[in-house]
């Protein structure tokens, strides 16, 4: 089959593999109908997640229809359309019991290497490195799903594959870095970061009752969006203004209630931290650029909340630690536990609340992926999210 | 005999534990404890020893009954930085060997200075006090050589850290202690998730043969006996006397606080054929028993939570491999590779 695969830093390539086939009786073999680029992606295009090879298969947004079962499989039959979620996760062990599908103890293969990174691993994850489990990803024509009875959703007929497709990740995603605020009717939010997973924090602040929503990126087109499709009441573009004073001006001087880092490790910025930032991570003394998570916690009022699903992969510098502790915040993160929003989300989609297509704004063949990986890279062409089919 | 040189007294999660401090089966690890605590003594002692004769020479030379004169002075300062030297080495360095023959070697030298010194009978040297000194000396050689003699067993006998020899892992697995007691006193079960072994077959009640995969295609095997069994808590084995590899294990159960389910603690202590060189060695092909013991317990989890071994593309791959799907031909090889 064809697939996209990471060769390098800025090197991804169609590549003929071999197909893939049933490796445990849970396993599921899914046709992939739709597969997108996803933002996180872009951090192992650039190099900055640790334990790739060169031939591993990316990609962790897919669906498709499933063509094979395990022998143990249970809850799918080949002829199933499914969205498959970006964790893997096992269903059964202490902490998929709790629904931190994300923690799935039993998923990793290789945790002995996320152990020694991070002190204890979270759960495998399709196409995204050897240490979150050397699982071959979905940019590709066919994928190996494993646990196939605990994480494929199957989709009802009457949708398109662009307005479930991102229940995989982003619309997750950004619905936890939303729910993780504990929002209460009348708070105000800023979201960091207006690409698609920041657009869903947004819709999804909006569905939990924000009154105010402040989005913040440099790109008009994505300040626009979040405007007019995610639901932002507010948007700052930081190369314009300043944000501290704009957030505190907004909101009389106290900050947002709450604050989500929708950007991550690869945060860009102005002046002589973000110059720091730059060359502390060129040399690999950093491994993260935390601009936004900084700038998140010293914006956030007294008491409220940082909830962060941005990408982070190794150590910060310059944390503002103090402004943490002595101003009583919260810090919330972690990699979305996708199977617990599965229904849910599905079930706004079907109540016609949200229709989650409204971020794509580039299709492609899978033989474009390359290219299209640039396009994404470098905000071309206003791009948003893109969509790539196999066929 | 097997041997460990995990550091006495160090930080031992079980000390703080009753119900693992009482290791059955490990009258080895006790005993080298012992071993370390004694040489740590001596280092403390030389130490002790050497910043008393640095900084009171003559007291010092008074208390031992030889002349307090300028030349007593400056061996005793001589001697000092000596014991300095010894205690450092012994209580900083890893090989702990060559620093307590040291110690040896001065008492040899102090035994000669002091048996000169009795010989001279001056006016202003004391009998008793010589005498006292001589005896004490001579005790401290017979300790200083059995610790010596030990420590340089250890140092040819394996690593001097405490990777080589003993294993220590833990993994928290959802199932009670009793449940998994019995999957795991069923010792046929091991090759399950201990994937360096071959076969374990049961002898008798107690006794089992097991044959484990060496390098290049070799096999071993030994017999082992149960010489601990407490039923829900614990097992110790320890392979019977005249085996080719020296190996004792034991794994403890334990209920997880909040229900969840059964912390799983295994300790191994092993001594495979050629010594240091043979962990080196067996390191060096990913075949070092620590490793594939730590491997093998969350192969354990993965088959009693989910029913079988959770493969990912790469990980069926003995060696690196991309994560991508396997041809044909490399499936066939991973197949053939497993029987």
């Amino acid at each position: 089959m064809k697939a996209l695969c990471w060769n390098g830093k800025k090197d991804v390539r169609v590549e003929h593999v071999p197909d893939p086939r049933i490796l445990n009786q849970q396993d599921a073999i899914v046709r992939i109908t739709s597969t997108a680029i996803c933002g996180s992606d872009l951090h192992l295009y650039n190099g900055f997640i640790p334990t790739m090879e060169k031939g591993d298969v990316l990609g962790h947004e897919f669906m498709g229809e499933v063509v094979e079962v395990g022998r143990n499989v249970q809850n799918l039959r080949v002829g199933d359309r499914v969205v498959v979620p970006f964790p893997i996760a096992c269903g059964r062990c202490n902490m998929c019991k709790q629904e931190m599908f994300s923690l799935c103890e039993n998923s990793n293969p290789n945790s002995w290497i996320a152990e020694k990174m991070m002190g204890h691993s979270p759960a495998g994850v399709f196409g995204y490195s050897h240490m979150m489990g050397g699982y071959a990803g979905g940019q590709a024509e066919y994928a190996r799903v494993p646990f196939a009875d605990i994480g494929p959703i199957k989709i009802p007929s009457g949708f398109t594959d662009e307005q479930v497709l991102f229940l995989s990740d982003i619309f997750p995603t950004g619905y936890m870095g939303a729910e993780m605020c504990n929002l209460l009717p009348g708070d105000v939010v800023a979201v960091w970061g207006a690409g698609p997973v920041g657009q869903f924090a947004i819709a999804s602040a909006r569905l939990l009752g924000a009154e105010r929503i402040i989005a913040i990126d440099r790109f008009p087109y994505r300040l626009k969006m979040a405007l007019e499709r995610a639901g932002a009441t507010d948007a700052i573009n930081y190369e314009e203004v300043d944000v501290q004073e704009t957030l505190k001006e907004m909101t009389g001087g106290r900050g947002p209630d709450a604050c989500i880092d929708a950007v991550g490790l690869e945060a860009h910025g102005h002046g002589m931290l973000y110059a720091y930032d730059r060359a502390k991570q060129a040399l690999n003394l950093e491994q993260d650029r935390p601009l936004v998570l900084r700038e998140a916690i010293m914006a956030c009022r007294n008491g409220g909340t940082v909830s962060i699903i941005g990408v982070y992969g190794g150590f910060v510098d310059r944390f503002p630690m103090g402004s943490l502790m002595n101003r009583s915040l919260t810090i919330k993160a972690g990699q979305c536990h996708v199977h617990r929003y599965l229904r849910p989300l599905m079930d706004r989609i079907e109540r016609g609340e949200i229709d989650p297509s409204f971020v794509v704004t580039h299709r492609a063949h899978l033989d474009d992926g390359p290219e299209c990986y640039k396009t994404f890279l470098h905000k071309q062409d206003d791009c948003m999210k893109v969509v790539l089919t196999p066929s | 005999m097997l041997q460990t040189t995990t550091q006495g007294g160090s930080t031992d999660p079980r000390r703080d534990r009753p119900g693992l401090a009482m290791r059955p089966g490990g009258a080895l690890q006790r005993r080298h404890q012992r071993q370390q605590r004694l040489a740590g003594g001596l280092g403390w002692f030389s130490l002790g020893l050497g910043l008393s004769q640095l900084l009171a020479p003559r007291g010092l030379a008074r208390m031992i009954g030889v002349r307090a004169n300028r030349s007593t002075r400056d061996t005793m300062l001589a001697i000092g930085l000596r014991e300095l030297a010894s205690g450092f080495g012994i209580l900083t360095r890893r090989q702990r060997a060559p620093w307590l023959w040291m110690r040896v070697g001065g008492d040899l030298m102090d035994l000669a200075l002091l048996g000169r010194a009795a010989s001279i009978k001056r006016r202003r040297t004391s009998a008793i006090g010589l005498g006292f000194a001589l005896t004490a000396v001579a005790g401290v050689t017979v300790i200083d050589l059995l610790a010596a003699g030990r420590q340089t067993r250890i140092g040819t006998r394996g690593r001097t850290n405490d990777r080589g020899q003993e294993t220590r892992t833990y993994v928290t697995i959802d199932r009670s202690p009793e449940e998994l007691y019995r999957f795991w006193r069923d010792f046929t079960n091991l090759p399950q998730f201990m994937v360096h072994l071959e076969s374990v077959a049961t002898l008798d009640e107690r006794r089992s043969h097991w044959v484990a995969k060496g390098p290049f295609g070799a096999s071993l095997e030994w017999d082992a006996e149960i010489v601990d069994d407490r039923p829900f808590e614990s097992i110790a084995w320890r392979s019977t006397e005249g085996s080719p590899v020296q190996t004792e294990g034991v794994v403890y159960f334990r209920r997880a606080p909040g229900g969840r389910g059964t912390e799983v603690c295994v300790d191994v202590f092993y001594d495979p054929p050629g010594g240091q060189l043979g962990v080196a060695f067996a390191k060096l092909l990913g075949k070092e028993p620590g490793q594939q013991i730590k491997g093998g317990l969350r192969l354990l989890k993965q088959i009693i939570e989910t029913g079988e071994i959770v493969h990912s593309d790469s990980s069926i791959h003995r060696g690196m491999h991309p994560a991508r799907p396997s041809s044909e031909a490399e499936i066939m090889d991973i197949e053939e590779a497993a029987q």
